[in-house]
């Protein structure tokens, strides 16, 4: 495993949570607001362990990798940059994406590094709980058009979260036909508004602990 | 010079941040203890890797070494060698006293599992209980609702 593949998956849940976190206290009913700020906390913790993995390979530290990089160095997939839409949006991405992650995880655990296998294992036990609940809401939404409609905008993202030869099993998983991939290369202005936001502190006090 | 047996005395003081009725070596994070001249290297599992105590039980744990007279070298281990399976029996009680019901075992994780009403209610030990939320205050937990005595309730989740 490349340390650029895993800046991919480290920097997708970073960017992942802190767009979840966007339904802190305005979610539709409170247990969708605890739901999407656990979950969240979760993600980012992810990205923290996987940003720790890779700085031992290129000699940095996990807080610089998340928030000094350059922001055209983000390798983060296009399905998480979006902010904050409407629920049948995030659901729709939710769902997805959950179910990209685990096909993803799934490959991790096998890698031969056993430092990200045993991570990806650890990562996957508590993708479990994120997978329950994204189904759960994709069984209630399902028969509503405006979550079949989010569903198919937000597909193509969906696909470019994998490597090529996995985009075949999502789509199976999904029951979806494959379409082109919008791939990770070049990012949104939604990025880097979230980068100026969530790099605020850092950049204004260099060095600052608490 | 410092004994084993005195760091897992040490240890066993050492609450969980978030539940404190419970200390780090009831929880089973701390995997393992070794004494090498004068110096005490710990291993130890978060139960989520979000868990924002983390840094504070890494500290916790080192200021008690240095309080033994030995020279901390505490380790994060990021894998999946604990689970809640590993919570001692005496873990489970003290959580279970303090309105949390202990965790079920790790192949009991699905939803179909989750709301069924196998949990028992740390309250009044009813196991007509159901699945309120899945997350909770903090990630490791749950919300179910005892309805034998309409007592709402945490549930550790199993990891």
């Amino acid at each position: 495993m490349n340390a650029q593949e895993l800046l991919q998956i480290a920097d997708d849940e970073l960017i992942l949570g802190w767009r979840d976190s966007e339904w802190t206290g305005i979610a539709p009913s409170l247990e969708e607001d605890v739901a999407f700020s656990s979950i969240a906390q979760n993600e980012i913790g992810h990205a923290r362990a996987l940003y720790e993995l890779v700085s031992r390979e290129l000699g940095t530290d996990a807080d610089s990798l998340a928030f000094d990089r350059h922001p055209s160095e983000y390798m983060c997939a296009a399905l998480v940059e979006q902010r904050r839409m409407d629920w049948a949006h995030a659901i729709a991405r939710h769902f997805l994406y959950e179910t990209a992650d685990e096909i993803r995880l799934a490959a991790l655990k096998q890698s031969d590094d056993g430092a990200v296998a045993g991570l990806a294992a650890k990562m996957d036990r508590e993708e479990v709980y994120h997978r329950l609940h994204a189904r759960m809401w994709n069984d209630r939404l399902q028969a509503e058009p405006r979550y079949e409609d989010a569903l198919v905008e937000l597909w193509p993202y969906a696909l470019g979260v994998l490597a090529p030869n996995q985009r075949t099993a999502l789509a199976k998983r999904v029951g979806r036909e494959e379409v082109d991939a919008i791939e990770r290369n070049g990012h949104s202005d939604e990025l880097l508004e979230l980068r100026e936001e969530m790099t605020m502190v850092r950049r204004s006090v260099p060095g600052a602990t608490w | 010079m410092v004994t084993e047996a005195q760091v897992w005395d040490a240890l066993a003081e050492i609450p969980d941040p978030e539940i404190p009725v419970i200390s780090l070596v009831d929880l089973g994070v701390i995997r393992d203890v070794a004494i090498e001249n004068g110096n005490v290297r710990i291993e130890f599992t978060p139960t989520f890797l979000g868990c924002p105590a983390l840094e504070v039980m890494r500290d916790a744990m080192a200021n008690k070494i240095r309080d033994l007279g030995a020279e901390p070298d505490v380790q994060v281990v990021l894998d999946d060698s604990w689970s809640t399976d590993k919570i001692t029996a005496a873990g489970r009680e003290k959580l279970r006293v303090s309105g949390f019901a202990p965790p079920a075992p790790r192949d009991a994780t699905d939803l179909v599992q989750l709301n069924r009403a196998v949990f028992r209610c740390p309250y009044c030990g009813s196991t007509d209980t159901r699945l309120e939320n899945i997350f909770g205050p903090t990630p490791c937990r749950s919300l179910r609702y005892c309805a034998a005595c309409r007592q709402p309730f945490e549930q550790f989740k199993t990891i």
